[in-house]
């Protein structure tokens, strides 16, 4: 399969400038600055780009949002907080190709009016921040970037503004605050970014994949990008693979393709000759697969959802037939208690209990009702805040505990 | 008192020319306290308040959320081991044990000479080259026992 994200990934110094054009790099500009703005969102919505970063919302629908003639500047952030667990591609793209996402954010700033983009990079991320930061000068002193752009009359500033630690930044209107020098408290919805989004204006958010996504439509045309992938998720993506596999990494597959041939064939299958177990598929949040679920869940939003998960941010996690799935939960709802922002009662308070429960009962204590108590806690955290990341510890809570009751009980009962 | 030093107070200025607002400097005017200093002091938090014209308060509340800005000093060499889902299944409960015991302190400790202090951490996205830590602003990955050891013998 021809590799549209990761094409450059192999070669030699492919975060440099040269080196990018000499692959193609900044191609798609020449006919980017031939079409009307509004040509370009139309593309992007043919082409049925959809978000990357883990809601898998139509990308071109989202830039039409934009309110023309509002007579405010409009802002495209990019949202390189990549931190949800089990995901490790936007890291990759900012280090080996951060040409192709400069190259996508001239594209969506054109389209959407906005003359002023800030990446926002977790603050762990020091050495992907450095490779975009040089490649931002590189593009600046080409003319990529800057006044006049080409000649074309279009104008760009792009800034890179560095996180500082928190999960919860990746949501984008956390990812607002933190950029306007607040703690990262997600923002009630409705007003939409897209209305009253950074500064009070509009303002989109698209993660970093998805933006590396858009110079092959624009170079291709929206035939090309559809020539794989599935009718409803068209094109590639990247998928992390991480946890019990041979070669765990990222392969850049489209979207469609059997869950089972990434980890038996790709990943080289389950290491140390053990059995699988069972499949985060979308990043820690997405509701846990089975072994069954393998054997005919497709990497698609469409086929996900129809095994009861979410294809996500397509980071893959696998379990062998060793790992403990209590232990795994409690994993996880520490995470969850720790990243929790505090602002809602159900999320702060929840997370926390349900972290505390899972320890004791980790640690030989456990009791017959605390099955029922975490099932309650999911249920009164889920839909009640106003962000989703209390829903991303109650669907894990619900799915662990449904598909692997038995491993749930025996902690519950410990002296039984 | 804090003040910045001539040559971070000029790319504070250049940072504000970035933003519409002024607060929206607040996060890299904290890093680069940061740098000069290797901690966020109640004394910075007051100067960069007074730079960025918000109450103090303010500034205390993003010092706080926020994990990587430091209230006190920390090692010279920083570890922080990822302790969430991928890299656990890896083995890092093992990398975390054996590095207390190698530089003799606890987590959230630094070692009385103040080379090394150790903490675990949340997800670092490395997911698939687990176990890993970072040493300051560097990652390893990847992880054995023995790459920890020769890591910290070359840090001696």
């Amino acid at each position: 399969m021809e590799q549209r994200l990761t094409k450059n990934f192999k070669v030699k110094d492919s975060h440099r400038l040269e080196v990018s054009r000499a692959q193609g790099g900044y191609q798609s500009l020449a006919k980017l600055f031939q079409m009307k703005p509004e040509e370009v969102i139309n593309q992007v919505k043919e082409a049925g780009l959809r978000g990357r970063g883990g809601a898998g919302f139509a990308a071109g629908l989202k830039w039409s949002f934009i309110p023309k003639n509002s007579g405010k500047p409009v802002y495209l952030t990019v949202n390189a907080d990549e931190s949800e667990p089990g995901t490790f591609k936007d890291r990759y793209i900012l280090e080996l190709d951060p040409h192709l996402l400069i190259e996508g954010i001239i594209a969506a700033c054109y389209a959407i009016g906005a003359h002023v983009s800030y990446v926002y990079i977790r603050g762990e991320f020091y050495f992907p921040m450095q490779r975009l930061q040089a490649a931002i000068e590189e593009a600046y002193q080409a003319g990529l970037l800057g006044k006049n752009i080409l000649n074309s009359g279009f104008d760009l500033e792009v800034y890179i503004h560095r996180g500082a630690g928190a999960y919860i930044c990746g949501e984008e209107t956390a990812l607002l605050e933190s950029i306007e020098g607040k703690r990262g408290h997600p923002r009630l919805k409705p007003p939409y970014p897209a209305i009253v989004g950074l500064f009070g204006c509009p303002t989109i958010i698209n993660n970093v994949e998805t933006i590396a996504s858009v110079p092959y439509i624009i170079q291709n045309g929206v035939q090309a990008y559809r020539a794989v992938g599935t009718q409803k998720s068209p094109g590639t993506k990247l998928f992390c693979v991480s946890g019990h596999v041979v070669r765990p990494g990222n392969y850049e597959r489209p979207l469609g393709y059997p869950l089972k041939n990434l980890i038996f064939e790709d990943c080289g299958g389950i290491r140390g000759g053990k059995k699988l177990k069972a499949v985060i598929p979308g990043g820690s949040s997405t509701p846990i697969l089975d072994a069954n679920d393998v054997e005919t869940v497709l990497l698609d939003y469409e086929s996900m959802e129809a095994h009861g998960s979410m294809l996500g941010s397509g980071g893959v996690i696998v379990l062998d037939d060793t790992t403990n799935m209590v232990d795994a939960l409690g994993n996880l709802a520490r995470f969850y208690a720790h990243e929790s922002c505090g602002q809602c009662s159900p999320c702060r308070e929840g997370t926390g209990w349900a972290a505390k429960i899972l320890d004791r009962m980790l640690s030989g204590e456990g009791r017959p009702k605390d099955l029922e108590l975490l099932r309650s806690i999911a249920d009164n955290m889920a839909g009640k805040t106003i962000c989703v990341l209390a829903d991303s510890l109650s669907m894990p809570i619900w799915s662990y505990m449904k598909k692997f009751r038995g491993e749930f009980e025996a902690y519950a009962n410990p002296n039984h | 008192m804090f003040e910045f030093t001539s040559e971070n107070l000029a790319e504070f200025q250049k940072i504000l020319q970035r933003y519409s607002i002024k607060r929206a400097a607040l996060l890299p005017a904290l890093w680069l306290v940061q740098k000069q200093t290797g901690f966020i002091s109640r004394e910075a938090m007051l100067y960069v308040a007074g730079l960025l014209d918000v109450a103090p308060a303010k500034v205390y509340e993003v010092v706080t959320f926020y994990t990587m800005f430091h209230q006190k000093p920390v090692g010279e060499y920083h570890i922080q081991v990822c302790r969430t889902l991928s890299c656990q299944l890896l083995g890092s409960p093992s990398i975390t044990e054996h590095l207390k015991k190698r530089l003799g302190i606890g987590l959230g400790e630094i070692t009385t000479d103040g080379r090394f202090s150790l903490v675990e951490v949340e997800c670092l996205g490395s997911c698939g080259t687990g176990p890993m830590f970072q040493v300051n602003d560097e990652y390893h990955e990847n992880l054995t026992i023995e790459k920890v050891d020769k890591i910290l013998e070359e840090l001696k």
